[in-house]
């Protein structure tokens, strides 16, 4: 089904199941330890070998030699993978550093090595014994000194442009305007730091390879293991019904499986890996630092009539930038615009996407300095935020927003959240010791939409069976599947299985990008289209008359129980959604609202968060209880980054040090709060025939810049650098007894 | 993790003949810093020596009034005893604030006073450490450092002891007993347990080699105002950036140790000596000396600001 012109009524319309808080189908199987992840496939292969992943020990140079002997020699060691006996491989297209290291050393803790052992305990025994000669080399570890040595860049890499975009004319406008600011902003590097690691287990059966593991983009994943591995992809097959969490993190092939695959074919039998938490900071993926520069000119009256973002940041040779700088293309109106992203080379490990890749750390600067400009013009912060919406593509003004309710979100949330007792001078408000401040800030974030594929089956029992590729990462994309299909079909949730994450299914949106929701549960849309049409013309009934209700087809004054159809032989159907122009047409966008409010310590400077709202308007919400869920998750990651989460670089030996959940903190049950969440009602005829969004990253944007907010308000001291520690203030706290 | 032995004693003084007849061996308690140490091999003991059933984990009063609390005592038990509540609230306190409840669980007051410090380049076997791997160097310094110590440290070596526990004891006089493989029983009053790092960082404390504490033992109540204050990133489950213990007395006098930025529990008689004086005269007794680092200088103002925090709070108590 090719989505090319808006939706018009259909029967997801009738929200009968979608748009119900339904609670999570797979609920009581993960609740009950019955749902199955990648480590303990002991259901598909008895007692397979375990392999443990040997990381680099330096951030740059060469292996000059390894000595296996001792590891060789070390109880149940079956087989030892490094470079020299791996055999030819390739590189994955998601991947920037290889993920088996040597003889050249990328980052540090890239897999040099897999010991494979009888037990868990003997490969960790024997990949201690592994002793590895390393030539270390100079390396570039330090964005603040690569800085003004980054080139401009676009937002896959160097060669694609344009490199620096304007509207207008930003610097006259800026030299011109009456009120302006130019201020700099940091964001450090961050860990997705999800509670299920890396894991795979690998079977060889022939020439076919079976990989039991947990990854969000199935093809992705498939395509570039056969790739690396160079073999054909319909000889690989990935398993990942159930997954950990991912937030970008497990977007891509891995270490873990291109390993375990390596580990089996090489042991000659099957091998799982999963990596240590201490080698999942270095030798996987992470959210890069920035450092954002953004000047903002403006009437007397608050109206933006220049603004632009420039910002740095890093990563491996051929890898790409953190594109921070998009939201300020689109978010506010202004005349004279210019954003710029410049990209250095640094050699620490590989940068990717983690959740709201680009739009996180960019609103955490942007969001701030709109706070910061409102305070210069003596405006509420949310009125310079209405003053300055604009309902079209500042670039293109002829091209509208599909829909855009930013400035009600703000206004609903400043009403719900109490926005009005919240004082205009910062450091006002105090109780005992603790300052109190309250926080706003925009939330925004493209809805991106992906081509995704499902299949259909309809048995004799009138049940529904939806196979697609698609993942579930937590996010509830089992229950909204199984929600679309029960609409469509005209039946309950009850009466609909789910299968998910198998390459062997239809190829899905997979789940990034907050892509996942929206486009998977249309391309159940579309090929429950069509498994309604082989229905009714199975039961002999007009398809276009057809109506789908409390199990029964209905026509022509007809009314057929569902399973009639199947009576003679299971129907079978797939499709999948293709999306045409609309989100050329249309810019299509979610936005909401986040509000804070906190306690700084007039002592000690602990920050403490005590109440957080954010109003979302994100199009129809297919499940108002999962969506709630991650938007919570995201208002806690929120909380993280702006409080607490940074990777510590080691800026002489180039590598991540805090590589442990006791050093990468995050928030813990006593940091979160009360949080609540709105949801405008706000279907989008133009996203696809759901006419839902996504809200998985939508929940994280900006919530650190409502936070930071929050602790100018309370203490008039404004943090530029995240993350907000109280070492960052505590010169500047009020004097004390 | 290598391969080891394992047996369980049948008394005090055979769980330390056992470990002094094994070169490598070490005692177990409740075995959450050693096992991980061991899954990393930071610690690779040949034999470990169980210490359960030995009868070392009673509290009981002692004829001098004070508390002898076994080593093997839970940190949970400790914290909510009644006595240790009602008498020696600082040290309810300051357990309370370290771990999460399931590590309390299993941590014992001898293994909790044994903990290792947690200097991230201490865990990671690829650095030099001279904790670690004494002679290879101290990658902390110059490196990241905003855990680290500010006072009584090295130019051998920046790590803190990183425990809540031992702070509290330290502000309560507490003595530590223990016995030998000979059989011979001795007390090491706290302030002398924990070895500054000087040249030789990996030696820690003052036990000899095979000499197993026994129980930890409380002078007679302090009276006053008892409490913990602990500043750290998060909320909960994270090690001190600075932790104040205090007693103060209605006089305004009283005691205070700090956790998180030397290599021991910090106390200094001068600096109880001026409580009366304010935070910032208390603070420039304790960290006299201090050569902070530019990661972790902050925590010198920290010190004063927690310590005024401290004594407020004591105040309007």
């Amino acid at each position: 089904m090719k989505f090319d012109t808006p939706a018009g009524q259909n029967p997801i319309d009738r929200l009968a199941v979608v748009g119900q808080p339904i609670e999570r189908i797979d609920g009581r199987l993960k609740t009950t330890g019955r749902a199955p992840y990648a480590y303990e496939r002991h259901d598909m292969v008895d007692d397979p070998a375990i392999g443990v992943v040997v990381g680099a020990a330096i951030a740059k140079g060469r292996i000059g030699g390894i000595d296996l002997a001792a590891a060789r020699a070390s109880p149940g060691v079956l087989a030892i993978v490094t470079a020299d006996t791996a055999g030819t491989l390739q590189k994955g297209k998601h991947n920037t550093a290889r993920l088996l290291g040597g003889p050249e050393i990328e980052h540090y803790h890239q897999a040099v090595a897999l010991v494979v052992a009888r037990t868990f305990e003997q490969a960790r025994a024997a990949a201690m014994l592994v002793k590895v000669r390393y030539e270390a080399a100079p390396g570039r570890f330090d964005l603040a000194a690569q800085r003004d040595s980054a080139p401009l860049t676009g937002d896959e890499g160097h060669e694609k442009g344009p490199l620096v975009e304007r509207v207008g004319a930003f610097e006259p406008a800026f030299d011109a305007a009456p009120v302006t600011l130019d201020a700099t902003y940091r964001t450090p590097d961050q860990s997705h730091a999800m509670m299920e690691p890396h894991a795979s287990m690998a079977a060889w059966d022939g020439d076919r390879l079976t990989v039991w593991t947990s990854n969000q983009m199935i093809d992705w994943g498939r395509s570039d293991l056969a790739k690396t591995l160079g073999i054909p992809k319909d000889k690989v097959r990935l398993v990942s019904p159930f997954i950990g969490g991912g937030f970008g993190g497990k977007l891509f092939l891995r270490s873990d499986a291109l390993l375990a695959a390596l580990g089996a074919r090489a042991a000659g039998r099957p091998v799982k890996v999963a990596l240590t938490r201490p080698l999942m900071f270095n030798n996987t993926t992470h959210r890069p630092a920035t450092i954002q520069r953004i000047r903002i000119g403006a009437t007397q009256d608050g109206r933006i009539t220049a603004i632009a973002h420039e910002s740095w940041s890093g990563d491996l040779p051929d890898g790409g930038p953190e594109t921070a700088v998009g939201q300020t293309k689109l978010l506010y109106a202004g005349d004279n615009r210019m954003t710029a992203m410049r990209l250095a080379v640094l050699d620490l490990p590989e940068g990717n996407a983690m959740r709201a890749p680009g739009e996180a750390p960019g609103l955490m600067a942007l969001e701030i300095a709109m706070d910061e400009m409102a305070e210069k013009l003596g405006l509420d912060p949310i009125r310079f935020r209405a003053l300055n919406d604009t309902q079209v593509d500042p670039a293109k003004p002829g091209r509208r927003f599909s829909q855009r309710r930013l400035v009600d979100c703000l206004e609903d949330g400043a009403k719900r959240f109490g926005w009005a007792r919240r004082a205009a001078q910062p450091g006002q408000r105090r109780e005992g010791h603790l300052l109190i401040g309250m926080g706003v800030a925009s939330a925004f974030r493209n809805s991106m939409v992906m081509t995704s594929g499902a299949r259909v089956r309809l048995d004799r029992a009138g049940l529904v069976t939806v196979e697609t590729d698609m993942t579930d990462i937590g996010t509830g994309s089992y229950t909204i599947i199984a929600q679309t299909a029960a609409e469509m079909m005209g039946i309950s949730v009850e009466q609909v299985n789910v299968r998910l994450g198998d390459s062997a299914f239809p190829v899905s949106s997979g789940s990034g990008g907050q892509w996942g929701g929206n486009s998977s549960t249309a391309g159940v849309y579309a090929a429950c289209v069509r498994l309604r049409d082989a229905v009714a013309q199975r039961l002999g009934l007009d398809p276009a008359q057809a109506v789908f209700q409390d199990g029964a087809v209905q026509a022509g004054g007809r009314s057929v129980p569902l399973h009639q159809a199947a009576e003679s032989g299971e129907i079978v159907a797939e499709d999948s959604i293709s999306f045409g122009g609309l989100s050329k047409r249309f810019q299509q966008s979610t936005f909401g609202a986040h509000f804070v409010e906190l306690s700084v310590d007039g002592f000690t400077g602990e920050i403490r968060v005590r109440r957080m709202l954010a109003v979302c308007a994100s199009g129809r919400i297919l499940n108002p209880r999962t969506a709630r869920s991650q938007v919570i998750g995201a208002m806690t990651m929120g909380v993280g980054g702006a409080l607490m989460e940074a990777l510590a670089v080691d800026r002489t030996r180039g590598y991540f040090v805090n590589h442990d959940l006791a050093g990468y903190e995050v928030p813990v049950h006593a940091d979160i709060p009360h949080q609540e969440v709105v949801f405008l009602d706000d279907p989008d005829p133009t996203s696809s025939p759901m006419k839902a969004k996504g809200v998985g990253e939508l929940g994280l944007c900006g919530v650190g810049a409502a936070v930071a907010n929050a602790v100018y308000n309370a203490t008039g001291i404004r943090v530029r650098d995240y993350p907000i520690t109280l070492d960052k203030m505590l010169d500047r706290l009020p004097r004390i007894a | 993790m290598r391969p080891f032995s394992y047996e369980v004693a049948a008394s005090p003084a055979g769980a330390a003949r056992a470990v002094a007849s094994r070169p490598g061996a070490k005692f177990i308690a409740g075995g959450t810093n050693l096992l991980d140490l061991m899954k990393l091999e930071i610690e690779t003991p040949v034999h470990l020596v169980d210490l359960q059933g030995l009868g070392l984990d009673r509290i009981e009063r002692t004829a001098e009034g004070g508390l002898r609390i076994g080593a093997l005592v839970s940190n949970t038990d400790l914290a909510a005893d009644a006595t240790v509540r009602r008498h020696y609230g600082v040290l309810s306190r300051a357990i309370v604030a370290g771990a999460s409840g399931q590590l309390r669980n299993k941590a014992t007051t001898a293994g909790n006073l044994l903990q290792r410090t947690r200097c991230p380049y201490f865990y990671d076997t690829n650095q030099p450490c001279n904790k670690r791997a004494p002679g290879s160097g101290c990658a902390a310094i110059g490196g990241v450092s905003r855990q680290l110590g500010v006072v009584g440290v090295s130019e051998s070596c920046i790590a803190t002891y990183p425990g809540d526990m031992a702070v509290a004891l330290r502000v309560l006089d507490a003595t530590v007993e223990t016995i030998g493989a000979d059989g011979d029983r001795r007390t090491i009053p706290i302030g002398a347990f924990h070895r500054l790092p000087g040249s030789t960082p990996h030696v820690e404390n003052a036990l000899r080699p095979a000499e197993l504490i026994t129980a930890v033992l409380l002078p007679p109540p302090l009276g006053g105002i008892h409490l913990y204050r602990k500043v750290r990133d998060r909320a909960s489950y994270a090690f001190a950036l600075v932790s104040v213990a205090a007693v103060i007395q209605r006089d305004r006098g009283g005691r205070v140790a700090i956790g998180g930025i030397a290599p021991r529990p910090w106390r200094s008689e001068a600096a109880d000596a001026a409580l009366g004086r304010g935070a910032g005269a208390v603070a420039q007794r304790l960290l006299e000396g201090a050569t902070p680092t530019g990661d972790n200088a902050y925590k010198l103002t920290l010190v004063e600001r927690t310590l005024a925090a401290t004594i407020a709070e004591a105040r309007a108590a």
